[in-house]
């Protein structure tokens, strides 16, 4: 299923790597940008993504970002091998955190990454499984309207 | 739509040594036939190539100050940056006596304006609940640095003008009543310690036309002024701290507006580079809590600025001095916050327009086909060296991947591809040469053995 207008980028995320954090959304941000994507649309998967990122930056040892594009869908599946989540549902609860003490001082970890992609994503799927890792997934439409 | 550019290369003294290339922040630099060329819609006018340019070869527009004698009354407002440029001892009631002195009909105190619209971005940021931070508009380069590339930050940029503009609009609105004549006979100049803001005047990025009348570089006048100074007498000095507006000072380095606002959740941020990774954090969500950003291009603020004389720790460190010594005299010499309050509610202090986005071109209008071009050039990205060498012309591979795929760059000007070019050409010389080859065996061969014979035969 191939589509001639279908572009697919895939992206490694390395688990620590703070300094390193948020290149990858930034990269999909210009991807974006270069396509012509609306600005709004951008500013909501910007958002997400980086959360999506920062995730895998602190709680699993690496992860794998894959962006698809097409006309209509913005697709980005995070797939990460890591603690995973025990909890999904206490987890998507707005300031609800495992951040350690260290990560809340370096600024993360005020318990909005999962809600903050709830939030901008116009689709949102969320699994895991404890002790090997987390897979996301969110869809994000072109045309504001049909996502309305 | 056309943009107004303040920066000239000029293609005589260009030796296409690429300098420029590399240190543009938006990439809009490619050189080509060996000379560098702007690309207009990138371009933000921040002058990093005047700077990276060994050649002198690109340089600032500002007026000339020739300019003055098409009006009938003439008004300097300078730049608090202005205040910095002399040793400690010239206060600004002196500089703009100086100014005075060297021909202007008269010299306005901007820090006085500058200190209104300090007490008008308190009075935004309680009433204002929009999104946050707000980001100040003082600074041209960065204004048009969210147009191109954070256009969803547009709306986080203050809707207050920018003091300049109200000093010139009302200055001239009060003069012309006051002397009997028209607006237009009346001419208000900048003095300015960067080329961006003889961009805003000329082509505004919010608003159809400026209230000033153009720009004059403080380069350009730091002598003759210097010069006027000393010829002052001492009545005419008004060297005094009494009248400085503390608040308004503040607008002459980065930092200045937070300082004297007491702003406690603010940034104040200077240099492009810096101002880039401040943006790429607002646009991920993670700088809610802030307030108020002050973004100034230049390093330390407009006290950095490329048309400004001293160095500029030094002239930072003189407003530093000289905010600290008001705040000790408790002098504060600035607007009645009752009246702004009034004037605020009345529109008074809003652009008359609205900032739009200016985003970059995409590789295609059509998104279908923009995505099949963005193929297109990771296909062509995939064969580059990726070593951003700039020998092409193009600032990176990837800004040369995307040439190509737009058309205006070949991709045999990557030096990488002259291999499979010559590979291709000597394929084509082989062919040739065996056609020829051909050619000569059916006819050539028997005229020398024709000759061989006739030399064995002697």
């Amino acid at each position: 299923m191939n589509r001639h207008d279908e572009f697919i980028q895939t992206f490694t995320i390395l688990g620590r790597d703070f300094s390193r954090a948020g290149s990858v959304s930034t990269e999909i941000k210009e991807i974006l940008q270069e396509i012509g994507v609306p600005s709004s649309i951008i500013r909501r998967v910007a958002i997400a993504s980086y959360e999506a990122e920062m995730n895998v930056v602190m709680y699993a040892q690496k992860g794998e970002l894959t962006l698809t594009l097409n006309p209509e869908t913005i697709k980005i599946e995070v797939e990460d091998e890591g603690q995973g989540i025990e909890d999904i549902e206490l987890a998507m609860q707005e300031g609800y955190s495992t951040a350690t003490e260290e990560m809340r001082e370096m600024g993360f970890g005020a318990g909005m990454g999962l809600p903050n992609i709830k939030k901008n994503a116009h689709i949102f799927i969320i699994t895991s499984s404890p002790g090997v890792g987390t897979y996301l997934k969110m869809i994000f439409y072109l045309d504001e309207e049909r996502a309305a | 739509m056309e943009y107004f550019h303040t920066i000239r290369i000029d293609p005589d003294k260009c030796q296409g040594r690429m300098s420029c290339l590399r240190v543009c922040p938006t990439q809009a630099i490619r050189v080509r036939g060996g000379k560098a060329r702007m690309l207009e819609d990138r371009c933000i006018d921040c002058g990093e190539c005047i700077t990276a340019c060994k050649n002198g070869a690109i340089r600032p527009l500002t007026d000339p100050v020739g300019e003055l004698t098409k009006f009938r009354y003439t008004i300097a407002i300078p730049t608090p940056a202005l205040y910095a440029q002399f040793g400690q001892e010239i206060l600004p009631g002196k500089i703009l006596s100086g100014l005075r002195r060297l021909g202007f009909d008269d010299a306005y105190d901007l820090a006085y304006t500058c200190g209104e619209v300090s007490l008008v971005i308190q009075e935004y940021l309680r009433e204002n609940k929009g999104p946050r931070p707000i980001i100040s508009n003082v600074c041209p380069t960065v204004v048009r640095l969210i147009q191109v590339k954070y256009p969803s930050l547009v709306d986080h940029v203050t809707p207050i003008d920018i003091p300049r503009e109200i000093a010139g609009r009302e200055i001239k609105k009060k003069k012309a009543q006051q002397l009997g004549l028209k607006e237009k006979e009346i001419g208000a100049f900048y003095i300015t310690p960067c080329p961006v803001k003889m961009l805003s005047i000329k082509q505004p990025a919010e608003k159809v036309k400026s209230h000033l009348d153009g720009a004059i570089s403080i380069a350009d006048i730091y002598g003759p002024l210097l010069s006027a100074m000393e010829t002052l007498d001492k009545s005419e000095e008004n060297n005094s701290l009494e009248n400085i507006c503390l608040l308004g000072l503040g607008w002459a380095i980065a930092g200045g507006i937070r300082r004297t606002l007491k702003l406690k959740n603010s940034l104040a941020v200077s240099g492009i580079t810096e101002i880039i990774k401040v943006f790429e954090d607002i646009e991920r969500g993670k700088l809610k809590h802030i307030d108020f950003i002050e973004a100034y291009s230049c390093p330390q603020g407009c006290v950095g600025g490329s048309l400004t004389v001293e160095n500029l720790y030094i002239s930072y460190n003189k407003i530093l001095q000289l905010l600290e010594t008001l705040e000790f005299e408790k002098i504060k010499a600035c607007p009645d916050i009752v009246k702004i309050r009034r004037r605020y509610r009345s529109g008074y202090y809003f652009i008359e327009g609205k900032l739009k986005p200016r985003p970059l071109k995409p590789l295609y209008e059509d998104l279908s086909l923009a995505i099949q071009k963005k193929k297109e050039k990771e296909e062509i990205y995939a064969r580059l060296p990726k070593i951003d060498c700039g020998v092409c012309g193009s600032p990176t591979c990837q800004a040369f991947a995307e040439d190509v795929v737009r058309g205006e760059a070949e991709l045999t000007d990557c030096f990488a591809m002259i291999p499979e070019k010559f590979q291709e050409l000597s394929q084509e010389l082989i062919k040739l040469l065996k056609k020829t080859a051909q050619a000569f065996s059916s006819k050539i061969p028997k005229k020398q053995t024709l000759s061989k014979e006739k030399k064995r035969k002697k």
